[in-house]
């Protein structure tokens, strides 16, 4: 047994109100450079839809992700030979327009134009050759509140095995918001295709990262990622992708989107799982178990066996104390109420969802769906949104998860109704769903009430584990006249920047005041 | 000093120095500007025909040169391969390879300078070293028909005097004048491609040097830690 510590996140989808704030501000962070201004390194879809970039769901077409090859855990792409062939162009790679040819709009026409019989006109600008364009055809979020004709949002692949036509028609049209990031994967598809080494997963977090020094664009990460969250800068050649904002996280901080989020949706904490078994794990037979492989892996924080196990591992107390008061656990293995999202990529993604509710409340009222008995909660059958999509967007297809969680979340409502408005607990609906009462109140107060200390449980990075010359690297990286960081790389370096190694203190302190 | 002492001469290791050097510099100091500066981004279309013609018939003729140029003559006639079939094989391979780089590179090269996305993206330098690669398999490609004349009239000569004076500049005892007599051609094919060496560190090309065959042999997942020591035993 190995236990690591993952900085986790869940979404809860219930609650998108669909505001691309997190987007907003994701952008203005991270992405507001040239080269990575069609990059959204988080982007909320509406579905059903291609998404963005268009249909990166279908790995048929792009080849990412993992799959099972005679019993071994292969990259779809192919080995480790097949990627070093297709180096020199790879065939499996997207192509700007599958995202979208960034733009900006000739504003100061607006300012400069000659005096005119009508109003002058901002002409949009492509941002990659700086021409006028005729017209924009397509966007980040061209499918906005499922905007175009139902035939284009038909692709979607997570209409497999429903009879999508009948959901052509206006009465039976459903809808949910799906915000996308990097997720931060266990087995993550986009390291393993990277020729160079530059991206990395990290021990102590387990962000995933793209070292820009190391990265020489071979652009096997781009089509390797099944979700396409690592984005090329075609400004430097350079693979980019969400950073997990581990400067804020590492300072005990939510990330910016999670942080700036209007519906309270998103929850970041530590989840702690065996390293050991992830391999095993993700080279489960079945698609449709992998989602309680996945779940599987993690352990439980507050088992002694664990926690001893965990220090010996190296990790720190305090995020083993953040484990156990992680929101992430609790969602994902107390209530099971979140799942991962497209499990059958095999890369165990660690963004996980509360798949969505959606009462058709007129209908309700009308009395024409079935309910709870108080008659006002619906049933999940009776949401407007099919079962099968949510599972096969969130469990393989397996509808079982979904309908479980939809049950649990509909019964804490139900719950809390009867306590607030008939004024008496009515505990039926929690034991059908097979939650407790104090389950039910916990959820509430997540789900419902989401207090910031709640969603967000970051403990800071212990940074004395580098055992830098601290007092040595004072002052160091203040005024630089560039690529600062690129100096000396290696240990054979022509001119090197340092002396090797010779300044670093070989054991640690002792703390001021030891823990017992 | 006449033309061919310097060109032969020391214009060599100019271009041998800059290239180890400034390559060096290069790769210690500008790490961020050492990539492949791909634009299959931005257009894919003829990609895959393109860039693989050109890479493979590059790298062959690359491999060919130093085979024939560079390994030393008596290991050849050790294998049994005479010089007049070592010259038919460079005739041949230079043929195969050198239109396959040919017809990817006149493809590259008419992307890079005509297609808007392409081209706003590229840097100067992009386009420049592309063209100059051209020039330079065009120049070798058009000693192809003297080569032919040579071996035709079973005369190995010219080709003993090319890997002689490539031996003789990398054993540090150039002999320029080994070149006098050979065709002008093959003068101009070589000053061409010293130049691809001094140029080398200021261009994409330094890509090769980091070509990722480790790949082949690592583990798929990788995991970097800060710590710096164990993890103490309990704490």
């Amino acid at each position: 047994m190995k236990i690591r510590a993952q900085f986790a996140m869940v979404f809860n989808l219930d609650k998108c109100i669909g505001c691309h704030t997190c987007s907003v501000t994701c952008k203005n962070v991270w992405s507001n450079r040239k080269g990575i201004e069609y990059a959204w390194f988080n982007n909320v879809e509406s579905k059903p839809g291609v998404g963005y970039p268009k249909n990166w769901e279908n790995q048929e077409k792009w080849k990412g992700g993992w799959e099972k090859v005679n019993g071994k855990l292969e990259l779809k792409a192919g080995g480790k030979l097949k990627k070093i062939v297709q180096i020199f162009a790879n065939p499996n790679m997207p192509e700007i327009d599958d995202y979208y040819e960034p733009f900006t709009y000739d504003y100061a026409r607006l300012h400069n134009a000659p005096l005119s019989e009508a109003a002058p006109t901002a002409r949009p600008v492509s941002q990659i050759t700086g021409e006028k364009m005729d017209k924009i055809t397509w966007g980040p979020n061209w499918e906005d509140d499922l905007a175009g004709e139902f035939a284009a949002r038909a692709q979607d692949p997570n209409f497999a095995n429903m009879q999508k036509e009948m959901y052509k028609q206006f009465e039976n049209t459903f809808h949910l918001y799906l915000p996308r990031i990097c997720n931060h994967c266990i087995n993550p598809a986009c390291v393993a295709s990277c020729p160079s080494g530059a991206m990395y997963k990290r021990e102590e977090d387990g962000i995933v990262l793209a070292d820009q020094d190391r990265c020489r664009g071979w652009r096997m990460c781009i089509s390797g990622c099944p979700y396409k969250k690592v984005f090329f800068n075609w400004e430097s050649s350079k693979a980019e992708k969400c950073i997990g904002c581990y400067p804020r996280v590492e300072s005990g901080l939510p990330t910016v989107c999670s942080e700036s989020c209007v519906g309270r949706i998103r929850y970041n904490g530590i989840i702690l799982y065996d390293a050991d078994k992830l391999l095993d794990a993700a080279s489960t037979d079945n698609e449709q178990d992998l989602y309680k492989a996945h779940l599987d892996l993690f352990v439980d924080p507050y088992d002694p066996a664990i926690i001893a196990q965990a220090l010996k591992d190296g990790v720190p107390q305090s995020w083993i104390d953040a484990a156990q008061k992680s929101p992430i656990y609790k969602m994902a293995v107390e209530w099971k109420i979140a799942f991962p999202l497209h499990p059958e990529f095999r890369t165990l993604p660690m963004i996980w969802y509360v798949p969505p509710l959606s009462p058709v409340q007129s209908q309700i009222d009308q009395k024409k769906l079935p309910t709870e008995a108080d008659g006002v909660i619906p049933k999940a059958e009776a949401m407007r949104l099919p079962v099968q999509y949510l599972a096969n967007l969130l469990t393989a297809g397996k509808t079982e998860y979904i309908t479980s969680a939809l049950n649990r979340l509909l019964a804490m409502r139900s719950y809390m109704r009867s306590v607030n408005v008939e004024g008496k607990p009515d505990l039926a609906p929690l034991n059908r769903a097979g939650i407790t009462e104090q389950n039910a109140k916990d959820m509430y107060r997540y789900l419902a009430i989401a207090n910031y200390e709640d969603r967000f449980v970051v403990p800071t990075a212990h940074e004395e584990i580098r055992l830098d010359d601290y007092h040595g690297f004072q002052g160091q990286n203040g005024f630089t006249f560039g690529a600062d960081n690129s100096k000396g790389y290696g240990t054979f370096a022509l001119f090197p920047e340092r002396r090797t190694e010779s300044a670093e203190p070989r054991e640690p302190a002792p703390l001021a005041s030891p823990r017992d | 000093m006449n033309a061919i002492n310097f060109f032969f001469g020391v214009y060599p290791y100019i271009a041998l120095s800059v290239f180890v050097i400034g390559s060096w510099i290069r790769y210690d100091n500008e790490q961020y500007t050492w990539k492949t500066d791909s634009s299959q981004l931005l257009s894919k279309s003829n990609m895959w025909i393109a860039s693989n013609l050109f890479h493979v018939g590059i790298l062959s003729i690359f491999a060919g040169h130093f085979a024939g140029l560079v390994l030393p003559h008596a290991l050849w006639i050790g294998l049994g391969v005479t010089d007049l079939q070592h010259q038919w094989i460079a005739i041949v391979a230079g043929s195969v390879f050198g239109t396959m780089c040919l017809i990817g590179g006149a493809i590259l090269w008419l992307r890079r300078m005509f297609n808007p996305r392409v081209r706003a993206a590229g840097r100067r330098m992009d386009a420049f070293i592309l063209s100059w690669l051209l020039l330079t398999l065009v120049a070798g490609l058009s000693t192809l028909p003297v080569s032919i004349g040579h071996a035709n009239h079973g005369d190995p000569g010219v080709m003993l005097a090319l890997s002689g004076w490539v031996q003789s500049v990398l054993t540090f005892q150039p002999k320029p004048e080994l070149l006098a007599a050979v065709e002008p051609v093959f003068r101009f094919h070589m000053v061409l491609g010293m130049t691809v060496f001094l140029m080398f560190p200021f261009t994409r090309l330094v890509h090769i040097l980091t070509a990722p065959l480790s790949y082949v042999g690592r583990a798929y997942q990788i995991v970097r830690s800060k710590r710096r020591l164990k993890a103490p035993a309990s704490a």
